[in-house]
């Protein structure tokens, strides 16, 4: 530690191009921290889906209906715990681009059946009695302004009520958090009987079955029987554990994990060579100090430490600050105003940033830091 | 003046010829604006490419005709009574079997991607005869078109290349029954090509859809005519539909995914170009402070400091554009064409497309180089510029 103060009187030697060196490697990891979120964003709910739950839909697509009588044939099901349905509303709250999810539930099913959505004892109780009312998560009530009691009118191409209107109000009875990061919270929950009462069209339908398993290592199993049940009926299905469902949901956006560890890598690389450079600019600038600090007595091994050490220290400032930034930038909300329906960086990636740190550290200070300790007094101090 | 200019391409000319001395610097620095421009063009590309083949579709006269209130094709639907209105409906060009209508169906079906083998949202639209004449590029590449009446697809050049099972002789599963895959069309890049077509009336049977139509596609007389066929069918009573014309529709489609990759695609471009800016600051206020003893001389002989300036400057610049040309050169060569499938939100189904390297974007990477380039310049030329000649003639 007694070297600390020789490796910062180095760094302050120039103390304009450390600087840019240090913003340049903060950049890398500002972006490295932000695209991680990103790729939350699109990946959103992998994480966090249960092993025990799985989704049954029909075969032909998503969009296709299911009937709601395939229920009591899927709870005969050995090993099915528990059967809830979803549907998809589709409303339009005002224009097209204000987008956001909503599903008709079985309001108390649907929280038995999702835990990680956290409401109050009253709020769940004031939901369950409020016919029209609904439940939103706490990303969405920020993103609207909206409150408890609020009305909120939807316009719902998809779903006509009896009277041929298409435009639904509903009231805001509740508004869910997540039970930790990742979970989203930008969805509206819908009850299924005031939904089912007025609809008109798609009556004794639903959109697909949410199936929990007593035991989440015979799910795959569980998942062929439930559609073998169906099989050349009119309605077949097809069931999978939610996190396949929710990775191939987001397969179909595209590769965004390649997409962004190609721009991270090519950051990386151009980097590298500018703090690379800069490092071994630097070393060669002070040929003559390090061949009298081995003059004095420092050791090969010391010297080459000391100049490692340099190359960490500026790699840890730079990548610290970007993180924190990137960090600060994500709390700041998505750039997307919202059609993210998660965005933060997971820890796992901060973790994988703090190893590309120390990573860059080593690769950037390692050729100027051998040169260094491979320096002959006499050779250099003639120079 | 012309003193000036004589300075400055004496200057200039000095600072290029000890380029080579400083290589290592210079190149990091030039191939770090390369690496920016490379990852800018490349997903701004993706973005040109989603535009491009959701409005290349879009005929001039081409109208689409939709339920009212329906925002997309998907949530849209009619009788079949109301659908034979719109196709009489005055304006629209006349073909040798009737009006140019195509009154369609639009469902998605579930079929494995080649490249991850996970399910995706494929289009199916089931069309009438006179659809491929309203897309105007329609052309069939393998294969026949569908008989009409009996259960056959054809499928889009797009989709036949993302999605797997949809080479001609295969099959698809719809509900119970298995529809051979007959053909394969292109339509001049657009959306259709990640489309699978089918005859609309076999689609209504297979998806019990009764007779109801979602969507009418048709090809004006002349665009002119366009507000006469709208009025046409907006003051019908009998018909409760909304009129637009295909450009209109795809390029809200696309709105969304556009505004995405591009919010996304500068955001990354902006942060990268810091980076590069603090790269060339580096590099360039190396190049100056190496040559600080040069500059000092050069300016006691009695250049001014205006010529010094520009040829740091020049050096700067010349350096970002050659970083500029490399790093759009690689994302052209890299990118332009490459083909991939996306989930357009609006429509709930997937989309192939091809990356689009344009011009335009070219010239933005370029142009974005210079920027970065001159602030990397501007601020060591000023200094060059500004340190007394007797300090800098002292310095080592």
């Amino acid at each position: 530690m007694k070297y600390f103060s020789l490796i910062f009187a180095s760094l302050k030697r120039k103390k304009l191009r450390t600087m840019l060196t240090l913003l340049s490697i903060m950049i890398a990891f500002l972006l490295f921290g932000y695209l991680a979120a990103i790729k939350t964003g699109f990946t959103a709910g992998v994480e966090v889906a249960g092993v025990d739950r799985l989704i049954t839909r029909n075969k032909v697509s998503l969009i296709n209906l299911v009937p709601l009588a395939h229920r009591d044939d899927i709870l005969q099901i050995d090993g099915v715990d528990l059967v809830t349905h979803n549907t998809w509303f589709g409303g339009i709250y005002q224009q097209p681009s204000n987008f956001f999810a909503q599903f008709v539930v079985e309001p108390e099913q649907y929280l038995e059946l999702y835990p990680e959505y956290v409401l109050s004892d009253e709020e769940k109780e004031s939901w369950f009695s409020n016919r029209t009312g609904v439940v939103i998560g706490s990303g969405l009530a920020k993103r609207f302004d909206w409150s408890v009691g609020d009305r909120v009118p939807l316009l719902a191409p998809i779903w006509g009520q009896k009277d041929g209107s298409e435009n639904w109000e509903f009231e805001i009875a509740a508004i869910y958090e997540g039970a930790e990061q990742g979970v989203d919270t930008s969805q509206m929950f819908i009850p299924y009987d005031y939904f089912d009462e007025a609809r008109r069209g798609g009556e004794g339908m639903v959109g697909w079955y949410l199936v929990r398993v007593s035991d989440p290592d015979r799910a795959a199993q569980i998942a062929e029987d439930i559609d073998r049940a169906f099989a050349n009926s009119r309605d077949e299905t097809k069931t999978e554990p939610e996190g396949a469902f929710i990775q191939g949901f987001a397969n179909q956006i595209g590769n965004i994990g390649f997409i962004i560890t190609a721009i991270v890598s090519a950051v990386f690389f151009t980097i590298l060579l500018v703090a690379g450079n800069t490092m071994a600019y630097t070393v060669r600038e002070r040929t003559n100090e390090l061949a009298v600090l081995k003059a004095i007595g420092f050791t090969n091994t010391g010297v080459l430490g000391l100049v490692l050490g340099e190359s960490l220290v500026l790699t840890a400032m730079g990548g610290g600050l970007g993180l924190l930034i990137a960090w600060l930038m994500v709390s700041a909300g998505d750039p997307t105003g919202g059609s993210l329906p998660v965005f933060f960086i997971p820890a796992t990636d901060l973790a994988l940033g703090v190893f590309l740190i120390v990573a860059l550290a080593f690769v950037v200070g390692i050729f100027p830091a051998r040169s260094a300790q491979k320096l002959q007094i006499s050779d250099a101090l003639r120079r | 003046m012309f003193n000036t200019l004589k300075q400055i391409a004496a200057v200039t000319r000095f600072s290029f010829a000890s380029l080579p001395q400083r290589l290592g610097s210079s190149a990091s620095a030039m191939l770090g604006i390369a690496g920016v421009v490379a990852v800018m063009v490349g997903v701004l590309s993706i973005a040109q490419g989603i535009m491009s083949t959701m409005t290349s579709s879009a005929g001039m006269g081409n109208v689409m005709v939709l339920r009212s209130g329906a925002d997309t094709e998907m949530t849209s639907g009619f009788g079949g009574e109301d659908a034979r209105l719109i196709t009489e409906a005055p304006g629209l060009k006349q073909g040798p079997d009737g009006p140019l209508a195509s009154r369609e169906l639009f469902v998605i079906i579930n079929l494995p991607m080649r490249s991850t083998g996970t399910d995706a949202n494929v289009p199916l639209r089931g069309v009438e005869a006179a659809a491929a004449e309203v897309r105007q590029d329609f052309e069939i590449v393998e294969g026949r078109m569908f008989e009409p009446g009996l259960a056959e697809v054809v499928v889009g050049l797009g989709a036949q290349m993302e999605f797997s099972g949809l080479d001609v002789g295969s099959t698809i599963k719809v509900g119970t029954a298995q529809w051979p895959v007959v053909g394969v069309f292109s339509a001049g890049g657009g959306i259709s090509e990640s489309e699978i077509w089918s005859d609309a009336r076999v689609l209504q049977d297979g998806f019990r859809r009764g007779n109801s139509y979602q969507s009418v596609h048709a090809t004006l007389d002349s665009p002119d005519r366009f507000n006469e066929f709208k009025d046409a069918l907006t003051s019908d009573s009998r018909l409760n539909v909304q009129v637009m014309t295909e450009a209109e529709y795809y390029s809200e489609q696309s709105q969304v995914l556009y505004n995405l990759i591009t919010v996304l695609g500068s955001l990354i471009a902006v942060i990268m170009g810091l980076g590069a800016i603090f790269g060339a600051l580096n590099t360039m206020y190396t190049a100056v402070s190496a040559r600080t003893r040069e500059i000092a001389t050069l300016r006691a002989l009695g250049f001014r400091s205006g010529p010094v300036i520009v040829s740091v400057l020049a050096e700067s610049l010349l350096l970002a554009l050659v970083g500029g040309i490399i790093g759009a050169g690689l994302a052209w060569l890299a990118f332009d064409g490459f083909r991939a499938a996306t989930l357009n939100f609006a429509s709930f189904s997937a989309i192939t497309f091809a990356f689009d390297v344009n011009l335009g974007l070219l010239t933005l990477g370029i142009v974005f180089a210079l920027v970065i380039g001159f602030i990397g310049g501007f601020f060591p030329a000023v200094r060059a510029a500004r340190t007394p000649v007797a300090l800098a003639l002292r310095e080592q």
